[in-house]
């Protein structure tokens, strides 16, 4: 697109954002070339041959920057129309993933297309999602300050986020709590963010604590609480009751519904992921769903493999790093899945600290700039739209990076741009470039 | 509705800053906190590969190399990926069924674990390996790989020389900061072990990346911390391969020992122990076969009679008794001692193997007729020496002087696990006797003729010759007279070996009374059938009774008389008298060395005296027993000899009991030029032993 500039065109579009876009892609690029580098074979035939996973990388970003620019030379208008159509047909294309679909990896998510292609529906979904939600909250008869509001936006979240689950991608359907963002900031209450977080903390301390020991001190947090509402209490029986209830519903998620979760839908070594997280071992015999299917491979790779091996390349870049494609972890490709979910151990062996630290603040100044741009959006629209891609990036990076090194569960996300991957890329360039492109006419209202 | 929000827009960057806090907190803990990230990824990853230098060569000391390396190879496997191999072919090709197959590949994979290389079938045959290589494209997985083993042209003086093998874990535990792996070779005994240092040479690592399938991806940081692999040095030894072979041929199929001395520096010209084995047998394929049947073998080829037996000089010793009596001034070499057969100056009367009168008038005579009343006399003197007090500090004062000469301690030889012998400390006595007040010279009266509790090693007694043959010092007996381009480390540990040990101050013409007394031997004495020609010798026989049966033969020597060249030991187990055959032996190694060549005749009489079997009956019944005559001397035994072993005591219930057949063993064939008139070397084995007692 860099080639296309014109006034006309290049009016009211966020350069910033371009560039950084760019710097991120050359990154990923650079990145997989050091995960792909052999020393036996010379990078430059090897790289116009397009066998290699940078080169095929280096032209999906030729082919998005096609798409970004037609983005951009598309009416606004356009997005706030098609919404609705797309995200039906989005849903539609997951459902029809359940009858066409092909296995990748374990997921039965990909649809194949023409010339070995496959496309992924969950993935372009996202995009879909968020104009739609952009478009329902900004219906003039929606207030969001109604239970309703929530409860409708929260379906349009949770339907593809339970069909992405359905077809075994669960890190897809985490993202989808990435809207919780847009929302939040169209007058969700925040007590609903109190909720959640308190409530992924108890799962937190579920997996921790003995069942008992919580049960306990969940007991001991409800007497100081109804001890601290004091008088009132007598005059409000309903406190007592809401306490009560609330002690009641902690108390039966860490007895059962944790580990209905955990035993029952999860997969076994999604819980034993979840479990090596904080350190303990998951007695895979208790799982129902691997239960079903007896025919399932016992023996595999001991589950914090890769984390481990992850942890190592990242810890041993040390400070200043072991150099560009000096990495030993990179080149003796110890950590699996380098390419995709776990690129960033690559940046962080081979440029250490400085590295990484650099790199997230890229990131960082990033998705500050599209809060940024979000703000100064006169529609509504265009605000929840931005607020819908700060989240989406957010999640990506934060529950990528956090995987990698070991401060959140294995869970196959990529990581934004970086990654190697032409429908993951090709997502991230659509989200970013119908936001610049609404926000190239932030001064008129959509609807 | 927006305005009202407005801060929850800053809330959610507080949001996103807080968990990318989070995220950079936990990147410092392990990018910066913590460093075991780096060790593991290094673990991970580097491989370390030894690249071994070859071992230094073993010359003589005319440059003749005694052991050398060759290539042998290994078939070696990496399980991982020992995938569609025809087994059947690669069993039929190495003879082994698919159950050993898969055994080995078990074993390989503990060892080596499944991605590293690891051994299948070492040291192929010429044949295997040809016939391998050619099906090797059959064998995924499989490999042929190099290494270096030992060879003996000479195949001689495997006991000297020692042997290299694997090391275990002991040596791993020993050497822990010497960089040797499990797997490695390292010299195990005789020079081999001694000088391990020099010869392993400077080993190299060579550092390589591998990735999570153990592949090699390529040298680690271009090989920069790479060392490269230094050769081992080379020995050069004043051992004489001619002299060697010789004695070790002159040894066979008799128990004994054989050491030649250059008295001029100490240098070992000859070592050989006998029985021995072939040093070929303990390298490569051969070895697995050998190494057991050695090591049961109750002749214990293995064990270096040399440095290692203690045997009672006996007469040997005498030469050693006058030169201390001389230098206390006890006697004069124009003492003399009227001898008539029998020694009772202590009561119970010591046979003297001479009686016609005179044949001790002074001590030159003694010493050629090996009077024992003359030396008993002698030793009794010394003891009871005047200017010492008592007995005990007369004995205290001979045993200094023993000691000086070399016995009963360590002389400091460079093979590994030499034995002191024994000279009786007093406190062996005062347990016997009691109070030192209580005991006298008669009391160990024996020693005087080396018997007792005296013993020597055959090096010992070899360097006592060189002691008397310099008049007064020795060298450090040795075999490595200098390295290859020696370091000063290296010249210190051969530094011991070039100082003179100037034990006393004995006056030379003491000295020439000894030595023209052992002069004297070879006259008209006791090994004056003995000659070597072109040269004047000095010699001293000995016939020494021990517990284990027949006497053993001794004979201790130098030549030339005047500036003499070699000093020379050699001990016959239970062989008889030490003029019949310990001495004709030192007789041809002292040819051997000096002319560089043997006469015909002595050829002659060195064949023969090499067909001599004199192994004892007990041993030659145990070969019987375990039927292990194959691999010993090629020696066949016939029904008589066999059922001359029914008749030893030894042989005990168990054996068949057929006909007791009671015939003399064959007598050995006599030696062609033996001096009938001599008494000495009257043969027979049914010989009335000297009736001596201890």
């Amino acid at each position: 697109m860099s080639s296309n500039y014109n006034n006309n065109f290049s009016k009211g579009t966020d350069l910033a954002v371009i560039i950084l876009y760019l710097l991120m892609a050359c990154i990923g690029i650079l990145s997989i070339f050091m995960v792909e580098y052999n020393p036996n074979s010379d990078w430059a035939t090897s790289f116009i041959s397009g066998k290699t996973s940078y080169s095929k990388q280096f032209f999906f970003l030729i082919f998005c920057s096609f798409i970004a620019v037609f983005i951009l030379l598309m009416d606004s208008k356009v997005f706030t129309a098609l919404a609705n159509i797309l995200f039906a047909s989005g849903i539609v294309l997951m459902l029809a993933t359940f009858v066409l679909g092909k296995e990748i990896n374990g997921s039965k998510s990909w649809i194949p297309i023409a010339a070995g292609f496959n496309l992924q529906p969950a993935e372009l979904c996202k995009i879909f999602t968020a104009l739609a939600l952009a478009k329902f909250i900004s219906r003039p008869e929606t207030d969001f300050t109604k239970l309703q509001s929530h409860l409708i936006a929260g379906a349009m979240i949770g339907i593809p986020a339970i069909l992405s689950i359905m077809q075994h991608e669960l890190g897809l359907a985490i993202v989808y709590s990435a809207f919780i963002f847009a929302m939040y900031r169209e007058g969700l209450p925040p007590i609903i963010l109190v909720v959640l977080i308190s409530f992924a903390l108890l799962v937190i301390a579920t997996l921790l604590l003995e069942p008992t020991l919580l049960a306990i001190i969940l007991t001991v947090i409800g007497g100081l609480i109804l001890i601290y509402l004091g008088k009132s209490y007598k005059r409000n029986k309903q406190a007592i009751i809401i306490v009560a209830s609330v002690w009641i519903f902690c108390v039966g998620t860490v007895r059962f519904v944790v580990p209905y979760i955990f035993n029952n839908v999860f997969e076994c070594y999604q819980t034993t992921r979840i479990y090596s997280m904080v350190g303990k071992e998951y007695d895979c015999s208790l799982n129902k769903r691997s239960a079903q299917k007896p025919g399932a491979k016992a023996a595999r790779k001991p589950d914090d493999y890769n984390v481990k091996q992850s942890k190592i390349a990242i810890g041993s870049g040390g400070f200043w790093g072991r150099g560009f494609l000096k990495g030993t972890q990179t080149r003796g490709k110890y950590v699996p899945e380098q390419n995709t979910d776990f690129i960033f151990t690559s940046i962080g062996e081979a440029f250490g600290f400085v590295g990484t630290f650099t790199f997230l603040g890229l990131y960082l100044f990033f998705l500050f700039r599209l809060i940024r741009i979000a703000e100064r959006q006169r529609s509504t629209f265009s605000r929840v739209y931005a607020y819908s891609v700060v989240g989406i990036f957010f999640f990506h990076i934060a529950v990528n990076i956090s995987m990698t090194i070991g401060l959140f569960p294995v869970v196959g996300i990529p990581l934004p741009l970086i990654s190697y991957g032409g429908s993951s890329l090709l997502t991230f360039t659509a989200l970013v470039f119908i936001l610049l492109r609404l926000d190239a006419d932030r001064q008129m209202v959509l609807r | 509705m927006s305005v009202y929000n407005q801060n929850r827009g800053g809330i959610i960057q507080i949001i996103i800053g807080t968990i990318f806090f989070l995220i950079v907190g936990q990147l410092v803990s392990l990018q910066i906190v913590s460093n075991k990230y780096k060790l593991a990824a290094d673990n991970n990853a580097i491989y370390r590969k030894i690249i071994y230098p070859d071992r230094g060569i073993i010359y003589d000391r005319k440059k003749r190399a005694l052991l050398e390396n060759t290539i042998s190879y290994d078939l070696v496997v990496i399980p991982n990926e020992a995938k569609g191999v025809d087994t059947a072919a690669l069993c039929d090709i190495l003879r082994i069924d698919k159950e050993e197959y898969s055994k080995r590949i078990v074993e390989a994979i503990i060892k080596n674990t499944r991605v590293k290389a690891g051994v299948f079938e070492p040291f192929l045959t010429p044949e295997l390996y040809a016939q391998l290589n050619e099906n090797l494209y059959r064998f995924p997985g499989f490999s042929l790989s190099e290494r270096s083993i030992r060879n003996y042209p000479y195949n001689t003086a495997a006991q000297v020389l020692g042997y290299v093998a694997e090391v275990d874990v002991n040596f791993l535990k020993k050497h822990e900061s010497e960089g040797y792996e499990m797997g490695d070779y390292a010299g195990i005994t005789g020079l081999e072990k001694n000088y391990e240092s020099v010869l392993m040479g400077q080993r190299g690592v060579k550092r390589f990346l591998r990735d999570n399938k153990g592949k090699i991806q390529g040298p680690y940081e271009k090989g920069e911390f790479d060392t490269v692999a230094v050769a081992g040095k080379n020995l050069y030894t004043s051992i004489d391969v001619q002299v060697q072979q010789l004695a070790e041929k002159l040894l066979q199929n008799k128990i004994g020992s054989a050491v030649a001395i250059n008295p001029k520096t100490g240098g070992v010209i000859a070592m050989a122990s006998s029985p021995g084995y072939n040093p070929n047998l303990l390298t490569g394929s051969q070895r697995r076969k050998t190494i057991g049947r050695l090591l049961l073998d109750t002749s214990r080829p293995l064990y270096n009679r040399a440095i290692k037996g203690q045997y009672p000089p006996g007469s040997t010793f005498k030469p050693l008794g006058a030169l201390i009596a001389l230098d206390e001034g006890l006697i004069t070499p124009n003492y003399g001692y009227n001898c008539f057969g029998s020694y009772g100056a202590c009561g119970d009367p010591r046979k003297c193997e001479h009686h016609n009168a005179g044949h001790a008038a002074n001590l030159q005579l003694a010493l050629a007729y090996s009077c024992n009343s003359y030396f008993l006399q002698v030793f009794r003197m010394a003891i009871d020496n005047p200017k010492y007090k008592s007995a005990k500090a007369g004995y205290l004062k001979w045993k200094e002087y023993m000691n000086a000469f070399g016995f009963g301690r360590k002389l400091g030889v460079d093979l590994p696990s030499e034995n002191k012998a024994n000279i009786p400390d007093t406190a062996q006595y005062n347990r016997d006797f009691g109070n030192p007040r209580y005991w006298n010279s008669c009391y160990m009266l024996t020693l005087g003729i080396g018997q007792d509790r005296m013993t020597a090693t055959p090096l010992q007694l070899a360097n006592s010759m060189a002691f008397i043959a310099n008049e007064g010092y020795y060298y450090t007996p040795h075999f490595v007279d200098s390295i290859e381009s020696e370091t000063e480390e290296e010249a210190e540990q051969l530094a011991p070996f070039r100082t003179k040990q100037k034990v006393t101050k004995i006056p030379k013409e003491y000295f020439d009374v000894i030595k023209e007394g052992m002069h004297d031997v070879t006259v008209y004495g006791t090994a004056a059938f003995i000659k070597v020609p072109g040269h004047e010798y000095c010699a001293k026989t000995g016939t020494a009774q021990n517990p284990h049966g027949k006497n053993h033969s001794l004979f201790v020597c130098f030549a030339p008389k005047d500036n003499p060249k070699i000093a020379v030991a050699v001990i016959v187990e239970n062989a008889g008298y030490g003029s019949t055959w310990a001495g004709p032996i030192g007789g041809l190694l002292m040819e051997q060395y000096l002319n560089d060549t043997l006469t015909i005749e002595s050829k002659l009489k060195a064949d023969n005296l090499s067909q001599v079997d004199l192994m004892p009956q007990a041993i030659k019944n145990w070969y019987v027993q375990h039927n292990k005559a194959a691999y010993m001397a090629p020696i066949e035994y016939n029904n008589d000899e066999l059922s001359d072993v029914w008749d030893m005591e030894m042989l005990a219930e168990g054996v068949v009991k057929t006909k007791a057949k009671d015939t003399t063993p064959p007598a050995p064939t006599p030696l062609p030029n033996s001096d009938k008139t001599n008494k000495d070397s009257l043969l027979p084995n049914t010989d009335k032993k000297k009736r001596l007692k201890p």
